[in-house]
């Protein structure tokens, strides 16, 4: 890694340091696991080109399998039958979490890529609906609206020997910017594999990748999987820092908060979810301070979106890169684009 | 049903209906080893849809594709192209905004084997992968003679040179039966030189040709056998002397000649 | 619901209750059908994914109580009003967003909608606060009653109003010359521009029809139901699973698919679960286009 990556990672591990309000901490927490949630739909939306809308989905069943898993939980099948399991160690229930949402990635991916296009996008966003509607409804196994919590945060270590815990916000900042720092290289090293171009390719030319034998559906398949597994551990990060998920978690506004961050940092950059999420993490807070209602603040996020949409549509990253590349010099060779981190 | 010894690619009754119009009807030819094998025919003769029915773009009707003895019928793209049959497409399709290099790298897919585990992880077989790869990609770029426009985007090409790349990515897939469909439409004379050349180089690799094209020229220069289609069926199979003075295409031809005079 | 009527055994009481769970989804089938209607038109035939119709649908409602609660306009005259005015926003919508995007990806699209919907149904939030509000109707209270049956004045009236529009728009459609324009647009819009047919307002106009009956839906249902603000949310879903269940730009299968959706609702909620209800749209979306994605009705008469 360069000079200036070790810069960066220690400046921004440092950042409890000199971060001495506690409120803007968790703004940070948060958005950070916003950003690898965002990170996550990148892959299946900027690189895969699929226009997922029901990504929260994933998100939520990660949230909900780690708090379930974490708490235990017992549903009975029928008046005799019941079946459950017993509290599991935080670390764990995030593992299940983050498997329970990239099955659900894959059994998503093989169904619902039958479809392309307008359809797939609504399917999406119905699988999601559904979800969030059998998470309000079943509350033997989700408590419904009324919540799970009393969700235990994350510790680490051997009884007797040793004990990390992660329940103060120092140290869960350290958790997350970690985990955004793994799931970032994990989908650059994707992106620059055979399997990241295969993805790109049938983005960009589906018959064409075809014809020169990439299986379609098993790279369609495979950034669903990875892509949900993903938002599964943002999920699961989520629900063991506020230790509270109730079904709200899958509202369609979460999603599309995802997709905002996505498309307006620069989908298909590996750097543009973060971008994107750091602006959109951050403004509603920075709207915040000139107290304007909530419901105004999603306008002005609305309109925002429309503008950026318009004026530059391929995302803040590209344009900035494109302006860095150009600024000064003539136009001679187009140069691939230059990513903001290395 | 197998294949004949002598039919590398074997078509057999293939039949593809379009709504209530039959496009192909009843067609069986051979492909031979190593041989470039033209099929020709006025507009709408169903050379296309012959193409996308060979290679798995089409369900026909009725029929059966043999290739090399194995069964191609009812096979995905993608499967087709693994058996070593590749196409390339009569619109001009390139992943367009990927550099020329990056287009090559994709076409190189079957090539490489990389697990989706081993790239998270970034094991080391994945970075030879890529290394190996990479140097496969440069060598078709030189094969082509299109190493000067390794960096650009794929859609800043002159058209002729996208042609050109559109034949490189399919041969960086690596067959042994490679199906052109209309390579130098919309090409200049000097491009159409260039291409025959190129062909020329792509036969002496031993990659057998099957070519669908209307320019006569070109058709003339590079084929050792040409198919000629008329409505669905095929009139005429032999020499490009034999076909020049068949008398049957030259009726399809003056036919279709004869229809367009008359609007 | 159903009377309770003293017989031995079950059957006619179960009979009842289904027979009114039938008229409920007659009733409730032709609102959801005027809705189909409107997304056929901009989702089936000029195919856009549009995520702001459940607003308008919300719009309309709004309007209906502005007008009626607010400036004490007569209810039908403010039930004209209203679909007047959620025409006018849509074509707003169209000409200020979507002209600009006409040969933009689909996505840049869907979300300039997306936007859309999250302003307006913020604006909505903040002009009218979360509180659910109620509209008064003109409409005696007392049911009619039909042996064990009943149904309300106000839901017979939406019922007919509800056709009637259902109607007229198909008329408009097929019939008339504006419709052939709109039909030779989607269809084939470079011969149709040749021709002479003004494509851009014919844009607009298609658009605020299918808006109007958005709002035309929504004014006409909330009297019955209250006025909040993500009532558009599942009326928005329940549209899309309509035009996809009639198959995407046909207008007569719009119209059963919104009864069939209606009719599976009821029956679910009846003998099901009542918190599920909102699920059988989706659901009816996923396994449509799973398993018959050209609709139930694609053979016959397309649009486009």
């Amino acid at each position: 890694m360069s000079r200036w990556t070790w810069l960066l990672v220690f400046v921004l591990a440092s950042i409890p340091l000199w971060v001495t309000s506690l409120y803007f901490l968790h703004i940070l927490i948060t958005t950070t696991i916003f950003i690898i949630a965002a990170m996550s739909l990148n892959l299946l939306l900027g690189f895969t080109g699929q226009l997922s809308l029901g990504h929260a989905a994933f998100f939520g069943i990660g949230a909900y399998a780690s708090a379930l898993s974490s708490l235990g939980f017992e549903i009975h099948l029928t008046d005799d039958l019941a079946i459950g399991i017993g509290p599991k160690p935080v670390w764990l229930a995030m593992l299940i979490g983050l498997i329970a949402a990239g099955l659900c990635g894959f059994a998503v991916g093989k169904i619902a890529f039958r479809v392309r296009g307008a359809y797939f996008v609504i399917v999406s966003i119905s699988f999601a609906e559904v979800v969030r509607l059998v998470a309000v409804n079943w509350v033997e196994l989700t408590q419904g609206p009324m919540a799970l919590n009393n969700i235990p945060p994350l510790t680490l270590g051997v009884s007797g020997v040793f004990e990390l815990s992660f329940a103060r916000k120092p140290a869960y900042f350290h958790l997350v910017l970690a985990a955004a720092a793994v799931c970032y290289i994990v989908i650059r090293r994707l992106v620059n594999s055979q399997a990241g171009r295969a993805m790109i390719a049938l983005r960009e030319n589906e018959p064409l990748a075809a014809s020169v034998g990439i299986d379609v559906t098993r790279y369609l398949v495979l950034a669903s999987v990875i892509s949900a597994a993903m938002a599964g551990l943002a999920g699961a990060l989520y629900a063991h820092y506020v230790r509270i998920v109730d079904p709200d978690i899958f509202l369609f506004i979460y999603t599309v908060t995802m997709v905002i961050m996505v498309i307006t940092g620069g989908k298909g950059t590996l750097a543009g979810p973060v971008v994107g999420g750091v602006v959109f993490g951050m403004l509603p807070e920075f709207l915040r301070a000139f107290a304007i209602a909530p419901e105004l603040q999603w306008v002005l996020l609305g309109a925002l979106m429309i503008v950026v949409v318009f004026l530059v549509p391929q995302g803040i990253v590209p344009a900035a890169s494109s302006w860095w590349a150009h600024r000064g010099r003539p136009p001679a060779h187009p140069e691939p684009p230059v990513e903001a981190l290395p | 049903m197998t294949a004949t010894a002598s039919g590398m690619l074997r078509v057999e009754d293939l039949s593809i209906r379009f709504g209530g119009l039959m496009a192909i009807e009843n067609m069986t030819f051979d492909v031979r080893e190593g041989e470039v094998l033209s099929l020709i025919g006025p507009n709408g003769a169903g050379k296309t849809s012959a193409f996308n029915a060979i290679t798995g773009y089409l369900r026909p009707a009725r029929g059966e594709i043999f290739y090399r003895g194995r069964r191609l019928t009812g096979l995905r793209p993608n499967a087709i192209a693994a058996r070593g049959v590749v196409r390339t497409f009569q619109k001009t399709s390139l992943f367009g905004d990927q550099s020329v290099l990056d287009n090559i790298l994709i076409g190189l897919h079957l090539r490489s084997r990389q697990h989706p585990i081993a790239i998270i992880l970034g094991l080391p077989s994945v970075t030879a992968d890529e290394r190996e790869r990479k140097a496969a990609a440069w060598d078709i770029l030189r094969f082509m003679a299109l190493e000067a426009r390794a960096q650009e985007s794929g859609s800043a090409l002159p058209y002729g040179e996208q042609r050109l790349l559109e034949v490189a990515i399919a041969l960086a897939a690596r067959p042994s039966l490679l199906l052109l469909d209309e390579p130098v439409s919309g090409m200049n004379p000097a491009e159409k030189v260039r291409f025959m050349a190129t062909l020329a180089r792509i036969r002496s690799e031993g990659i057998t040709v099957l070519l669908v094209e209307h320019d006569m020229r070109t058709v003339m220069g590079v084929s050792d056998r040409i198919i000629c289609l008329n409505q669905g069926r095929i009139i005429a199979d032999g020499s490009p002397k034999e076909i020049q003075s068949h008398p049957e295409v030259i009726r399809a031809y003056l036919g279709e000649r004869a229809r367009r005079a008359d609007g | 619901m159903a009377h309770d009527l003293s017989v031995a055994d079950h059957g006619p009481r179960t009979l009842n209750e289904f027979l009114q769970h039938c008229i409920n989804a007659l009733m409730l089938g032709a609102t959801y059908a005027l809705l189909g209607i409107g997304l056929t038109l901009i989702f089936g035939i000029m195919r856009v994914v549009n995520f702001t119709h459940g607003e308008l649908y919300a719009y309309g409602a709004y309007m209906m109580y502005a007008l009626v609660m607010k400036l004490a306009v007569n209810f039908f005259v403010a039930l004209v009003l209203a679909t007047g005015l959620g025409a006018i926003l849509g074509g707003a919508v169209e000409l200020v967003l979507l002209r600009k995007l006409r040969s933009a990806d689909i996505d840049v699209t869907m979300l300039v909608m997306i936007g859309a919907w999250i302003m307006l149904q913020n604006m909505e939030q903040l002009a009218w606060t979360g509180v659910a509000h109620a509209i008064a109707n003109p409409f005696p209270a007392d049911p009619i009653v039909i042996g064990p049956l009943s149904v309300s004045w106000n839901r017979i009236f939406v019922f007919a109003i509800a056709i009637l529009l259902i109607a007229v728009t198909y008329v408009l459609v097929n019939g008339t010359k504006l419709g052939m324009a709109m039909r030779a647009t989607f269809q084939d819009r470079e011969t149709a521009a040749l021709m002479g047919v003004p494509i851009q307002r014919i844009h607009t106009a298609t658009f605020a029809l299918g808006s109007g009956l958005a709002a035309a839906a929504g004014a006409l249902l909330g009297p019955i139901f209250l006025v909040t603000p993500t009532m558009g949310d599942p009326a928005a879903a329940k549209a899309f699973a309509i035009v996809i269940l009639g198959g995407m730009g046909n207008l007569l299968g719009a119209t059963l698919g919104g009864f069939i959706l209606a009719f599976a609702e009821e029956i679910g909620v009846g003998y099901i679960s009542s918190g599920y209800r909102d699920a059988i749209g989706f659901l009816l979306i996923i396994l449509i286009l799973l398993f018959r994605p050209t609709g139930l009705f694609a053979q016959k008469e397309r649009i486009s």
